[in-house]
Order: structure tokens, then sequence, then C-alpha cells
């Protein structure tokens, strides 16, 4: 099982460019992995996507499923 | 304002297929306002006032400066120190003077926000701040009326149609639904040295006068409830589908008064906590002996103090009686915090680092609570 993870913004800063992942049941189970892998994240404000929908609450992942993580713009 | 379409000057669009004399007579009556006059306002003004929008509105309090230049097409090296929102309608009036636009050199506040907002159908965020957006944003879903987003960093740009509905049965989601509270300053990455190339707001601007012209006209597939997201670097656009969160609604003023009495800066910032201090810590600067604590209130408010010794300057007589601040730590308080944060604020352009200023949070009403509670 395989999850692709896109970057966004700034946060590309902290997780470098676009990830690839194993094995991850849930969104849950994500933000939890990469926080322990980026401690810097559980600061960072951001909106998960899931096959480019936003999640509010957990939901599980499948093969091929994609993540977005984008964090808020202000610039204009 | 001109009632009358200009057939010769709006031609090439309006032979446009969806578009005709139809589409062209709701872009002249539609009223538009454009919330600052920078790097996304001034090509969204620009491409709006030439297609004819029939009223539109800027309100920006800046000045033009050399460092703006790079972005905002609007302006040139002559205007620099002039106001934007004048310059800006300047510009634009002879671009198209068959339109009406109306200009606020002012910045847009809780005060003044709801009275500018309501005069128009559809409001454009090019602010370049959290606070704004967060305050636009709440304007907006309290008056009802859609909210054209866009925002940008460094090389990536956002854009999405707010508190809009595809069909009756939708719902509006808004930008609360996306980021329901506001990040402090360290839960921005980089701020400061966040940089933005040129081109970038042009874009995006750009691409809010056309969601802009689309829900006006009715055209094609506006972005209601979907964000869209551009990156100028690799070209890669990626469209994320939004939904509703049910804690968004408590989040938002309920109306005008609660409005009103937000502060959005408070909300997004540090910087006002660095000088906001607890009860706690209150009374250990009072155990110190050495401070000067300022009652901001206005004669006759209740509770009174008797507690601790204390200098009473209403905040409109802060200035002319500064005089009597002797030691160099000040504790400013009101009834709840929020005027006492203001006189702290003042007390800090006034005396910079030379003291240390706090404010009270939670006032002398939650102050006297703790107290109650300690004696229980």
């Amino acid at each position: 099982m395989q999850i692709n993870i896109i970057i966004f913004g700034q946060l590309c800063d902290l997780l470098g460019e676009n990830l690839m992942l194993n094995d991850i049941a849930d969104t849950n189970s994500l933000t939890e992995m990469l926080n322990k892998k980026f401690p810097q994240l559980a600061d960072a404000k951001y909106v998960m996507a899931v096959n480019k929908k936003v999640v509010t609450e957990n939901i599980s992942l499948t093969n091929n499923s994609t993540v977005a993580l984008l964090p808020p713009f202000s610039g204009g | 304002m001109n009632n009358t379409i200009s057939y010769e000057r709006y031609h090439r669009q309006m032979i446009l297929k969806d578009f005709g004399e139809a589409g062209q007579q709701k872009l002249l009556e539609a009223k538009v306002l454009v919330v600052g006059a920078g790097g996304l306002g001034c090509p969204a003004l620009q491409y709006l006032t030439a297609a004819g929008v029939g009223t539109i509105g800027i309100v920006d309090d800046d000045e033009v400066s050399l460092s703006n230049l790079h972005r905002q097409v609007l302006y040139s090296v002559a205007d620099i120190g002039s106001s934007k929102a004048e310059k800006a309608a300047e510009v634009l009036s002879k671009l198209n003077p068959e339109i009406t636009i109306i200009a606020w050199s002012e910045r847009l506040t809780t005060q003044n926000a709801l009275l500018i907002l309501e005069a128009f159908d559809i409001i454009i965020d090019g602010t370049d701040n959290f606070s704004s957006r967060y305050m636009i944003n709440d304007a907006c879903v309290l008056l009802d009326k859609p909210l054209i987003y866009g925002a940008i960093s460094q090389f990536e740009g956002q854009v999405a149609i707010f508190n809009s509905k595809n069909s009756e049965t939708d719902v509006a989601v808004n930008y609360r639904d996306l980021f329901p509270h506001p990040p402090k300053e360290n839960e921005v990455l980089n701020c400061a040295e966040a940089g933005v190339l040129g081109v970038l707001p042009g874009i995006i601007g750009t691409m809010q006068a056309n969601e802009t012209i689309k829900l006006i006209t009715g055209m094609g597939e506006p972005l209601i409830n979907r964000l869209l997201t551009y990156n100028a670097l690799n070209n890669q656009l990626y469209e994320l589908e939004l939904s509703s969160r049910p804690e968004t609604i408590s989040l938002i003023p309920q109306n005008e008064n609660a409005f009103e009495q937000m502060d959005y800066e408070w909300l997004c910032g540090s910087k006002i906590e660095q000088y906001e201090i607890d009860h706690n810590f209150f009374d250990e600067l009072l155990a110190t002996g050495s401070i000067d604590v300022i009652d901001v209130r206005e004669p006759g408010e209740i509770p009174t103090i008797k507690e601790f010794a204390f200098h009473h300057i209403p905040l409109n007589k802060l200035q002319e009686n500064i005089e009597l601040v002797k030691t160099n730590t000040v504790v400013t308080i009101c009834q709840t915090g929020k005027r006492s944060l203001q006189a702290a604020r003042q007390l800090i352009d006034i005396f910079g680092t030379s003291k240390k200023i706090y404010s009270l949070r939670g006032g002398i009403i939650q102050w006297k609570e703790q107290h109650a509670k300690q004696l229980l």
C-alpha cells in the first residue's frame, strides 16, 4: 500500500518535496507519524486533503491515496 | 454612472457565447469592493475596470513605496508616498471613465467594515495579513456576501469563492471552514522572510477578477466551495473540494455588535500577548512594591479597587497624564482587559523599551474572581 503526500507552501521548508509512504491506515496515524518524523510540524497550521477533498475528521487511507498538506497563505 | 453600454468598448467580450449583452448589463449593474490595492488588488481592479463593472470600491490605507512597484502595477515612481486607494482610483478612471469608482484611503476595521461592505454585491480580498482576512471573511458571512479570496506565498497562490452556493441546497463554505482559527506567529513558517515573485500576485489577482466576472455573469464554473492552488515554478494546478465544519458558526460573530467587539489583530498575532499578563504575574509585580498600576476606566465604573494603590487615568486622558508614571514597570488595567491593551500599546509607543509595560488579561473582574476563589 502506497500513500502519496503532496506538500504546499512553506511546509516544503519543513518536509521537503513530495513524500511517498507505506502502510498507513488512516489520517490520524499519518499525522502522528509525520509529527514524530518532523516535530516542527506539530506547531504548524495546515489543512489535510485526501484525494482532493478536505478532511475534517479521521478517515481511512487506501492504496494510492493522495494526501495534500496545505498551509494558510496570507500574502497579497 | 452611465447606464448605457458602450458597444465599441466591450465588443470583444460581448460577442462571446454565454456573455453577450446580458452579461455586459450584469457587469454594469454589479458593485464590487476590492479590499487592498496591492499585489492582488491592482490586477483585479484593472481587469474589472476594463471589463466594465459598474461600481468599484477600493479600500486601502497604505501609501505607494518603491518596493511595491515590482508587483503593484497600477503605480509609478511619481506615485511614491501617495495614497494607494486614491492613485488607483485616478489611474482606473482614466482607463474607464464610464464606471463609478469609490476610494477609501483608510484601513478596514471592525468599526467601518460592515458599513462599507454592505453597499457592495461581491467582496474581493486582496489584503496581505491574517487579521484582515479573518475580519473580511467574518463580515462577509455576517452580511451574506460572496467573497473572492486570493492569497500568495513565495511561488504559490490560492484562489477560492467563499460564502456562495452553487444551488439552493448547497452549503456556503467560508474561510473558517478551511482554517477555523488564525495562525499564531509561530505557526506560520518564515513569515518575515517569505518574499514573493512579482508576477504571481498578477496571476492570482487576475484569477480573482475572472472568478468575479464568472460569478456576476453566470458563465462557466466559478470556484464556489473549491480552492485552487497554483505553483508558478512548475505550473502545477491543484484543486481541493472544501467542506463545512460544524464548529465554524460558533467562531464567527453572530451580529454587528459582536463583530465590532472583535479584536482580529489580537486573534492573529502574538505581539500583544507579550505584554499581556495573568493575575499571578500581576500579584508578583504588586509584591515588588515598585510598579505603577493605571486604571484606564472612566470615572464611576465598578468594581472599584481597594486592594492596591493605583492611578486612575481614563484611556482618552492617558497621553496628557503620562508624568504620573514614575517607576519602570507599568501595568494597565480595566474592566475586562481590552481597553488596558489599547493603553499598553499607547504606553509602548511613548516609552519604547525604556519601561516594562503590561496589561492585565481579563481585567479587574477576572482578578477579583481569582482572588475570591483563593479565599474559599
